[in-house]
């Protein structure tokens, strides 16, 4: 039976896990974290390679090397949490409603609640590209799982849109797996990926970046055959007359993240301009005891700060709690 | 030898499948995709109309208004998702005011219940964000919106239950006449039947042809559609259509049973039959038309996917439904807006005409209720506590964003007409359908399919032959 926690985390990643031990470390005992995959670490489970821990740990740890740090560090403080517990609802009096496949239908009514869900990466349907909806158009995100995760291929011949982190290291991820990555096309000027991404995975591989270049149109029935390419104006839009013709099977996007607040925006709590939750200097959001770090604030670049802010948010939310407010 | 073939395995052919199955007849449906709901019935507006448009006397007036009705029983029988919703028609000026009169009295003559015009007033109060240059509306309150495919697919597996056969993946290459009966060839096999219905949607003129000589031909169009994040629940709450102008047939909003906003369509004649794809002039078409319904322009930029439909225009202008000049052969062709709305209609009509044909009486043990599917993010709380008692796998999210558990997967493999492609389960319980669009739970679903359909995972498919979603072990 879970009984009700003082400070319930919602999502066990990197944001989740540090705001857990810095709210210990300020005195609060009774912590429960609700992650709804069938392991902690979110995202950097499929994050094989380096790049993490740098400020953290001053080492280059893999993703999953990252997250079994703080894993064990959750151990050591024995934190509890619950795997495979999607929650359901939250309602603006900080009911949170969950479900677990070994507890059951749970109702919990913790004093404070932090938001550490991360984010989701933006889909194909989102960016309306022209053209069919065959099988091989997917996000980089869902390769990397295939690949990393789920040992296999998501495909062979390999057009990128966007240049965002993601979307590099997968180009080199592939290309090492055997893979053929064509190009990756930059719909901007200038690549939004960290400098130390665009060089280790694209030009120490020559892969081309084809920058203020879209795919204007993809083409194949059941399998993505290839995708026009075109040159963009200044408003970002497709000039047709200057397009050609890549033959590929697999167009991978990596073309924004976006923060996951649907649960939060649902019990009312505020959203930024930018998409993230809306938070005070002390990360609470509009509802009281309703704290948020991580990417469901805004979308870091480094690892190393989402934890920073995870540490800052359970913090706060501990001295919420002790406060008595 | 079967009673009856039915060729196509849309909302029409399957809705004539079921009725069929109420009857003392061999029933098969041959469908030439890997799944059923793969042509006009997969993407369209996903509307049922009133029956307020159709010129009187016509057969689209006459199965749209009894089928509108029939979607009240027959989404509770087949359990499948159906709302009532009043659709309302805009006008923004006299001329638009006098085409909604005519509208409504047109209505009226083709039998349309709950019809009424709404003043600036009263379509303020209906729909708040509305236009303050809207003048009235007519309203349209036996209206509502479903599920297409759900329709079709409760409706073939309903039929399953009750005896009848379905094949899938065959594609009709030809038919004849061989004394009383048919044998109908596919690029597989052969199948002999007493009677063939035609229910081929964009190819219902082709299959016609096979038979007779030349009568009508179709026409296939394309409509491109924008669907709009849940966040956009409420900025709308009728189906909105605009009235004729000009510039073409105007662009509709409508919310979805799926607690999403549909706006769309264009409409574009194509070549090709099979190949639905988008293009930039139509969905910019689509967005510039969205909001001028609206106070404030709908939030586009919240669409979570584009997609694009096609429908069998008839050079008709009206269904065919019924006998043909041939002994024996039946069709439903020609059917496009409102094919939907009158689907039951057809499947009912055809199956009571082909059953008083061939001399079969009703089945006494003929079950029309399809096992109820439980459907977790539609539960109450107590409800969900049950179910999840009874399998843990209720318990177990697979798709985050609608919240679609394991259980809910894997029983809509297993069952009849059930799912083995990774779009057969987004039909089928809506994993996918999200603001990820399958990002997290693709993988999780294709683990799934492997699972219980004992296949390795890179034999997975998408959609049809051919469409694999991975393509090999990494070594």
């Amino acid at each position: 039976m879970v009984k009700n926690p003082e400070l319930l985390i919602v999502g066990g990643g990197s944001a989740g896990m540090a705001a857990a031990l810095s709210a210990r470390k300020s005195g609060i005992q009774d912590i429960l974290i609700l992650e709804t995959d069938p392991y902690l670490g979110g995202v950097l489970r499929q994050c094989i390679h380096t790049g993490f821990g740098l400020q953290t740990f001053g080492e280059d740890l893999t993703g999953p090397e990252y997250a079994g740090r703080y894993q064990d560090m959750m151990e050591e403080e024995k934190i509890p949490y619950l795997l495979n517990t999607p929650v359901l609802e939250i309602l603006p009096d900080l009911t949170v409603l969950a479900i677990s496949r070994t507890e059951g239908y749970l109702e919990l009514h913790p004093k404070a609640i932090v938001a550490a869900t991360g984010c989701r990466e933006r889909s194909a349907g989102t960016i309306a590209i022209p053209g069919t909806r065959p099988a091989g158009v997917l996000t980089a995100g869902t390769a990397q799982r295939y690949i990393n995760i789920e040992g296999y291929h998501a495909g062979r011949e390999v057009v990128i849109l966007g240049s965002g982190d993601i979307g590099l290291i997968m180009a080199r991820r592939l290309t090492l797996e055997g893979a053929h990555v064509k190009c990756v096309a930059e719909l901007m000027p200038k690549s939004g990926g960290l400098t130390r991404n665009i060089v280790q995975c694209l030009e120490d591989f020559d892969i081309p970046l084809l920058l203020s270049t879209t795919v204007a149109e993809i083409h194949g029935k059941e399998r993505v055959t290839g995708v026009t390419l075109a040159p963009v104006d200044e408003n970002l839009k497709p000039i047709l007359e200057k397009s050609w013709y890549v033959a590929c099977d697999t167009l991978l996007l990596s073309v924004g993240l976006v923060p996951e607040t649907e649960l939060f925006s649902a019990a009312g709590a505020e959203i930024e301009r930018g998409n993230g939750l809306k938070v005070d200097e002390k990360l609470m959001t509009s509802i009281p005891g309703l704290f948020g770090c991580g990417n469901v604030v805004k979308v870091h670049d480094l690892v190393d700060r989402v934890s920073r802010q995870g540490e800052l948010a359970g913090r706060y939310a501990a001295e919420y709690i002790l406060g008595g407010k | 030898m079967e009673d009856v073939i039915i060729i196509g395995g849309g909302v029409i052919g399957c809705m004539t499948m079921r009725y069929l199955s109420a009857y003392k007849l061999k029933v098969s449906l041959i469908e030439s995709h890997s799944d059923l709901a793969s042509g006009a019935t997969m993407a369209n507006s996903a509307i049922v109309h009133a029956g307020y448009d159709p010129v009187p006397g016509t057969q689209k007036a006459y199965f749209n208004v009894r089928g509108a009705e029939l979607y009240k029983t027959v989404s509770r029988e087949l359990d499948f998702l159906y709302k009532p919703l009043a659709s309302l028609v805009v006008a923004f000026n006299g001329d638009e005011m006098e085409h909604v009169e005519k509208l409504y009295h047109r209505g009226l003559e083709n039998g349309v219940p709950d019809l009424h015009i709404a003043n600036q007033a009263e379509l303020r109060e209906l729909e708040p964000n509305i236009s303050p240059e809207a003048k009235g509306a007519l309203v349209a309150a036996s209206a509502g919106i479903t599920e297409p495919w759900g329709a079709a697919i409760s409706a073939a597996e309903n039929a399953m239950d009750n005896g009848a056969g379905l094949i899938l993946g065959e594609k009709v290459i030809g038919i004849e006449k061989i004394g009383e009966g048919f044998v109908v060839r596919t690029d597989k096999k052969e199948y002999k039947a007493r009677t063939v219905v035609n229910a081929a949607g964009v190819y219902s003129d082709k299959i016609h042809d096979m038979l007779l000589p030349p009568a009508f031909t179709i026409t296939p169009r394309l409509g491109q559609y924008y669907l709009l994040d849940r966040k956009t629940v409420g900025l709308v709450n009728h189906t909105l259509f605009a009235c004729p102008s000009k510039v073409g047939k105007g662009v509709l909003v409508s919310p979805s049973v799926h607690d999403k906003l549909l706006v769309g369509p264009d409409a574009k004649v194509v070549a090709d039959r099979d190949l639905t794809m988008t293009d930039a002039e139509g969905l910019a078409f689509v967005r510039e038309n969205a909001g001028r319904f609206l106070k404030d322009p709908l939030p586009m930029n919240l669409n979570i996917r584009t997609f694009a439909g096609i429908r069998p225009t008839p050079s008709t202008d009206d269904f065919m439904v019924g006998k043909t000049e041939m002994p024996g052969f039946y069709q439903a062709a020609g059917v496009e807006s409102p094919g939907l709305a009158s689907a039951p209609a057809i499947g009912s009509y055809l199956a009571d005409e082909i059953a008083r044909d061939l001399g079969a009486e009703k089945k006494s043990d003929f079950n029309p209720i399809r096992r109820p599917q439980i459907r977790l993010n539609r539960l109450s709380e107590a409800e969900k506590r049950e179910w999840i008692g009874r399998d843990s796998r209720y318990a177990s999210i697979v798709c985050k964003c609608e919240k679609v558990s394991e259980a809910e997967i894997v029983d809509a493999i297993h069952r009849n007409a059930g799912a083995t492609t990774v779009k057969g389960v987004k039909k089928r319980v809506g994993a996918g359908f999200g603001r990820c669009q399958g990002g997290f739970c693709q993988p999780v679903v294709v683990n799934i399919l492997a699972r219980e359909l004992g296949i390795p995972k890179d034999q997975v498919k998408y959609d049809d032959e051919g469409s694999e979603i991975l393509v090999g072990k990494v070594k």
